[in-house]
């Protein structure tokens, strides 16, 4: 079976600066990647450039999602493909309902793949219960898009609209980061959720703890713009334990 | 990042509303001297009060000179090269009913979307439609006249209501007010009336579609809109004008008078041709609004959704004489291409306990330049005046201009005035994030716009809001992209 994402020796750079610099990985439908590293590795990068945000430049390799080029794929393609990226730092869009957004997002996916448009009534029904999975507030309903949400809100109304909009490939960045520990136990819940034989996840993440949470079929490192170790969860438990320095200066041998 | 570049990619859509009507006009030449406005009355059969009213305002007029102050540039108007009165010509006979309206007429209103047969019917609205000079049919008279209502053309009123005309007409916007209102006051051909009586709530949004159709002309109209004691009434006017690539002249007034505990509702959906890509064209919108609070708790609230064009020049404003009266103004002003908007309220507070709302929100992209300029005026008969103002900006591309000018004067210690504003610009991580989402660049930018003007499009009929989503959408259409 072909992999549901192959990357293959990916180069990118904002700018004058290189991001990216020969990136392997290859996800398969049913599996749930984690992607680790220290700061500034280039994992958040590695999102965006999935996600088609604009501004990086690709020098080099290919990503293949689904048989198809990702990167011929302009953003909104790649979503209504199916990718989804859950946000570190979901932008606020006043005066735009949460609802509506959802719904505009559902129906965009729906009209690509020659559906009709859902009907709202049903779609109500549908968000109310992910809402519940995700214990949110009714209030949730009328409010603006993120707006005067708190950190932990926000990202609860990521893995909302993941699980409204049931992606082929989620990738979550730093989902977990400014969670407590019961807003993390809700979160992992909701992942958890969207695991299935279909779809693939990939966490980029700093710390072990989500991964007690949902636990990952592989880990892998990424330092200085590649990816430097892969190995199951056990090498989650160990760069806990010893940190990052041990992984660099084996890479670096 | 990419943000300058797509913003510059902006091409609006074309305008869909420039198609000329090819039907017979009875055109005065070009020219303006007392002779003009005589013929003006003259052919109206007007009230010798009336006529001797437009020379006061025509001699006045003359003394005045047009005003500079306002933050847009134009090439000056030669007031001799304009013609002051277009109507359609009538067949043999002047229509009876709207069946013997010239349906070449009523095909322009189709084509505008006027809903004017069974449609406004099915929704509710009386349309009064005014092309050029000359209001053209009044719809839903009969269920109006049920309830008292009178609502009619301008010249209707004066004809059949002369001492409402004669006890009203300018008493909130004198012929002495400004430049151009002034002019208005010489040789103003047509426009509406409405008149609801005591204790009498309008049994149906009322409604007028202006249409500027003749080259070369000037539209001139007149609206009067009394609320007697306790009545409540909502009106909407809707404007467009066929795409010429000669500037043209719009200088409206429109007269508000509420009285004890009435409420009048006032929304404006103006898409006049705003010119082209590139600047050339369109109608210079020089317009006076005003309503006078006369009663104690009475109401004036005026909602405007400005897209169209060249030169917008107008402040909607609110006289809050009775005590404890309260108005309220709501604007969505949007300046693309090379369009210039100069706008907002005047709020005066005369009686004690009134309160006044303002809420701004102005879009600017391509090398539009749009002005917010207020003023809120507190005078010391004002005890416990209130106003809140929010005032804010949108900015699309780095070419583009939003200016605010907010005037304060209180001379009542006890007043409370707040102002809020704020620019923002459609960031590049809104836009991704909708995009990730999957939503189209168009859908998200129109989202967010909607967003950004939400708190004033709620405040529109329904109808009327979806309308005003959807031109807004058309204006800015390719604004990111």
């Amino acid at each position: 079976m072909p992999h549901l994402l192959e990357i293959e020796d990916l180069h990118a750079s904002v700018g004058s600066k290189k991001v990216l610099t020969g990136l392997n990985l290859k996800v398969n439908a049913g599996e749930v990647h984690a992607i680790m590293g220290p700061n500034g590795s280039g994992k958040s990068t590695l999102a965006h450039v999935l996600a088609g945000r604009p501004g990086y430049q690709i020098t080099r390799g290919s990503v293949t999602y689904d048989g198809r080029n990702l990167l011929d794929l302009a953003p909104e393609e790649r979503a209504r493909e199916g990718l989804f990226l859950g946000f570190q730092y979901p932008v606020e869009i006043p005066g735009v309902n949460n609802v509506y957004l959802l719904k505009a997002a559902m129906n965009a996916a729906r009209k690509h793949r020659g559906l009709p448009e859902v009907d709202a009534f049903e779609f109500l029904v549908l968000v109310k219960e992910k809402m519940k999975t995700m214990q949110m507030d009714e209030s949730f309903l009328s409010r603006g898009v993120n707006e005067g949400f708190s950190g932990g809100e926000k990202k609860r109304n990521e893995i909302l609209q993941m699980l409204v909009l049931e992606p082929r490939l989620a990738l979550l960045d730093e989902t977990d980061s400014g969670l407590d520990i019961d807003a993390l136990k809700v979160v992992s819940n909701g992942v958890n959720q969207l695991r299935s034989p279909e779809r693939a996840i990939v966490l980029v993440t700093h710390y072990q703890r989500l991964l007690d949470h949902i636990v990952p079929d592989q880990v892998h490192v990424l330092a200085g713009g590649k990816i430097v170790r892969s190995g199951d969860r056990d090498l989650a438990l160990e760069l806990e334990r010893r940190g990052y320095d041990w992984v660099l200066r084996e890479a670096a041998a | 990042m990419t943000e300058t570049r797509d913003i510059e990619a902006l091409v609006g859509r074309s305008y869909q509303h420039g198609f000329v009507t090819d039907i017979l006009s009875d055109t005065v030449p070009p020219g303006l001297d007392e002779d003009v406005v005589r013929l003006i009355s003259r052919k109206k059969n007007e009230p010798e009060f009336l006529l001797a009213w437009r020379l006061r305002a025509f001699r006045h007029w003359q003394t005045l000179r047009e005003p500079r102050w306002a933050h847009v540039r134009y090439t000056p108007i030669d007031y001799q090269s304009i013609s002051y009165y277009s109507a359609p010509k009538p067949r043999e006979n002047a229509p009876k009913s709207l069946d013997e309206v010239d349906p070449k007429l009523l095909e322009t209103y189709a084509k505008l979307g006027v809903p004017l047969h069974e449609r406004a019917r099915l929704a509710g609205v009386a349309v009064d439609a005014v092309f050029d000079s000359v209001s053209v049919a009044t719809t839903f008279k009969g269920r109006l006249a049920d309830a008292g209502v009178v609502f009619c053309s301008f010249s209707d009123a004066v004809r059949d209501h002369p001492a409402l005309i004669e006890q009203y007409l300018g008493t909130v916007v004198p012929h002495t007010d400004n430049f151009f209102a002034a002019l208005n006051s010489a040789v103003f051909s047509d426009g509406s009336f409405v008149y609801v009586p005591k204790g009498v709530r309008c049994p149906m949004e009322l409604s007028t579609y202006f249409r500027i159709n003749a080259a070369n002309t000037g539209q001139f109209e007149r609206t009067l809109l009394i609320a007697d004691a306790g009545a409540h009434v909502s009106y909407l006017e809707g404007c467009t004008a066929p795409m010429r690539d000669e500037n043209q002249l719009h200088a409206a007034v429109v007269e508000l008078v509420a009285l004890d505990d009435a409420t009048i509702k006032y929304s404006t959906v103006q898409n006049w041709y705003p010119g082209d890509a590139n600047g050339v064209g369109g109608i210079y919108n020089f317009v006076t609004k005003r309503g006078d609070c006369r009663g104690r708790n009475a109401k004036i609230s005026w909602t405007q959704v400005e897209t169209g064009s060249a030169i917008t020049w107008k402040y909607p404003s609110c006289v809050l004489r009775g005590e404890g009266s309260v108005g309220e103004f709501y604007s969505v002003a949007t300046a693309n291409h090379y369009q210039q908007a100069d706008t907002g309220t005047k709020m005066i507070h005369i009686g004690a306990n009134t309160r006044s709302t303002i809420v701004s929100k102005g879009i600017s992209a391509g090398h539009g330049q749009n002005t917010y300029r207020g003023l809120v005026k507190i005078l010391p008969s004002a005890t416990g005046a209130r106003n809140f103002t929010q005032c804010d900006s949108l900015l699309m591309g780095g070419n583009c201009g939003a200016h605010t000018f907010p005037y304060v004067e209180v001379k009542n210690p006890s007043a409370i005035v707040e102002h809020e504003a704020s620019t923002s610009k459609i960031s590049d991580e809104q836009l991704y994030y909708c995009l990730q989402r999957g939503i189209s660049q168009e859908d998200a930018v129109n989202m967010i716009v909607s967003g950004f003007c939400k708190s004033v499009f709620r405040e529109l009929p329904m109808e009327f809001a979806v309308e005003a989503q959807n031109l807004l959408a058309v204006t800015l259409e390719g604004a990111v992209g």
